[in-house]
Parts: C-alpha cells; structure tokens; sequence
C-alpha cells in the first residue's frame, strides 16, 4: 500500500471514531424527525457535514421551501468556502481536477484540520487515505444511529462526544506552546466565539456566521501583526520564527 | 417520510454543500502571491478549529445550560486531561483517546459519590 495512502489512513481513524458518535446522534434524531433509516444513510452519504444536516433534517421536519433549505445550507456550510481556499495552497502536483472533485466531497472541518496540519504539501494519496475513515464512519454511524440507537449505553455516547474535539486541541495546543503568531491567532479566536456565544444580541448570530466571523477576524488580525515571509505557508514559516524564541 | 418530498430536499442540501466545498478548491489553481492574503489562509485552520472548540467542548458530553451540572463537569475533566495530553505533543487518536477516557473515567466517578 502506498505510504503516502496509509498515513492518511491513520490520520483518519481518530476522525472517524469521533464521526461514528456524533453521526450516531444524527441518526437518531433524524428518525425522531419521521425518516427513514435508509433516508438518513443517504443524507450522510451525500452532504458528510454535520451542523448543515442537522438544520437539513429539521427544515425537513418543518416542511420548509426548497429555497429556505438551499439559503440555511449555505450560511452553516459557507465556511468550507474558506477552508477549501485554505487548502489548494496546500495541494500539491498530483491534484488534478478530477482529484479536486473527488477530495472537496469530503473536506469536512476535521479532514480540513488535519490536512492543514501536515507539514509538507499534501497529495491525492494521502487525502484519499485520509477521507476513508470519516467517510465510513459517518455513514455507518448515521445508519446504526437510526436503525437502533438506543442499543449503545448512554455513558459509552457521551465518552465519545468529545472525541471529536480532544482531536482538534491536538492540532491547536502544540503549534501554540512554540509559535506567537498561532497562539495570538488562537486566544483571539477563542475569545472571540465566547463573546459571540453568550453576549445578548451577539448571540443571535447563527452558528455558521459566528464561525466565519471568528476566522475571519482572527487571521485577519494575525496576517496583519505576523505576516509570513517567504513563499512557504504561514503555519512552517511560524514555525520557523517560534524556534527562534527561548 | 415519502421519497416524493425527501428526494428534492436531499438534491437541495447535497448539491449547496458540495459546490461550496468543490469550486475554491477546483477554481483556485495557483499560489496566491500576497503576503498578507498568504498569510491570512495560513491562520484559518487555527482559528476555524479554535472557534468550533470553544466553547462548544462544555456541551460535547451532554450538558445543556441549565440542566444538570454533571455533563459539565465531565467535559472539563476531558478538556483538562486532553490538553495535558496535547500539551506534550502526542498524536490525534492518543489525545482523542485520552479525552474519551477521562470522560469516561469522571462518570463513572460521578456515579459512585
């Protein structure tokens, strides 16, 4: 097996374990809301997003226009927008088009992450690597969540509702103890969901907006105080700056 | 629910979300040369995942503001051991591992008292 294909792999399997809890909750919520089994598999199979087809299912169950759904899609899901510009600066030779229309099915937040996260340019056989997990475990986890949900123990579901994140503190936490311009961009963004979460009126704004607006302005303010000096990406070029520190 | 209803619905959601996803990545084909632009997408990552944390980590293990205060405490306690764990650099699945379990670990605790 390709080395590049197995790290992916691997990469994935912490993706996917969360994915398979979460997408588990999904299905069952997404039965309560009067589909089917078989309907819930499909969603999961063709959006692969959480947020979006959580508000899918409920536009759903409200009997909402097709417009109403298309214009919810994309405020929750307008922030791929960004990542996929983030990452084709990323993407190395051997992604064609044909490999870009494959890959950006499955560039969920967590793929995204860890795609980001890698050092060097990334391919198409570590980015298929990478999708094969989450894939599978947010199909699968969608479809046992709606056909029998109430089998798995409750402490077992909720022990698993914070994998997803133990992850994403894996990829921010090391990159902070050594580079300022990551640990700026972080504390700035972090202070800046709080206020966005529990201020009234900030509060309002949808999930999906809050996100962008956090990334947005974070980087923003990060590009501004610590811009990147050579051709590299701004993560290796903090890198370089962070060991020069004490 | 009829297929009838379901079809277009599904169509709507999977065509939106994949064409937000698809074109920047399919359109964008060179390296941009603006250093503040550059330097700008470098961030992203950092601050998307951070904003998607928090402070959303507090709810991942079923509190809900309001109800029962255990949930919280079991999601601090995950915080707590999986920063540790990211904090000495280990890997994805060790510190998602580690959060897991020491979920796990403080409701089992919380059960006993």
């Amino acid at each position: 097996m390709n080395a590049n294909f197995r790290r992916g792999l691997r990469d994935g399997i912490p993706i996917g374990l969360g994915y398979l809890s979460v997408a588990f909750a999904f299905g069952i919520q997404a039965v309560s809301m009067g589909l089917t089994p078989l309907q819930a598999l499909l969603i999961s199979m063709t959006n692969v997003t959480s947020a979006g087809q959580l508000a899918g299912i409920t536009l759903i169950g409200a009997g909402a226009s097709l417009m109403e759904m298309g214009l919810t899609q994309l405020t929750i899901n307008l922030r791929y927008a960004l990542m996929s510009l983030s990452l084709s600066q990323k993407l190395d030779g051997s992604m064609h088009t044909l490999q870009r229309l494959i890959f950006s099915f499955c560039n969920t937040d967590e793929i995204f992450a860890v795609a980001s996260s890698v050092k060097s340019r990334v391919g198409k056989y570590y980015l298929y690597g990478l999708m094969v997990f989450p894939y599978v475990g947010w199909a699968s986890g969608t479809f046992i969540g709606s056909a029998a949900g109430t089998l798995l123990p409750a402490f077992v579901r909720t022990a698993l509702g914070i994998a997803i994140y133990g992850m994403f503190l894996a990829i921010i936490i090391p990159p902070m103890r050594s580079q300022k311009p990551v640990r700026t961009v972080v504390i700035l963004a972090g202070l800046m969901s709080i206020l966005l979460r529990y201020v009234p009126g900030l509060r309002s704004i949808p999930a999906g907006y809050a996100i962008i607006l956090c990334a947005v302005v974070a980087s923003t303010v990060g590009a501004l105080l610590f811009p990147v000096e050579d051709a590299q990406e701004a993560q290796d070029d903090g890198e370089k700056k962070g060991d020069e520190e004490p | 629910m009829s297929w009838q209803i379901f079809l277009p619905y599904l169509l709507v959601m999977a065509l939106v979300t994949y064409l937000i996803r698809m074109l920047p990545l399919t359109l964008m084909r060179r390296q941009i040369k603006s250093r503040f632009v550059r330097s700008f997408l470098g961030y992203v990552p950092y601050a998307v995942l951070t904003a998607m944390t928090i402070p959303d980590i507090l709810y991942s293990t079923g509190y809900t503001a309001g109800g029962v205060p255990d949930g919280l405490i079991t999601a601090c306690v995950g915080l707590a051991a999986a920063s540790a764990a990211a904090w000495m650099k280990k890997g994805l699945l060790t510190v998602a591992i580690v959060a897991s379990l020491a979920v796990a670990a403080a409701q089992a605790v919380l059960m006993y008292i």
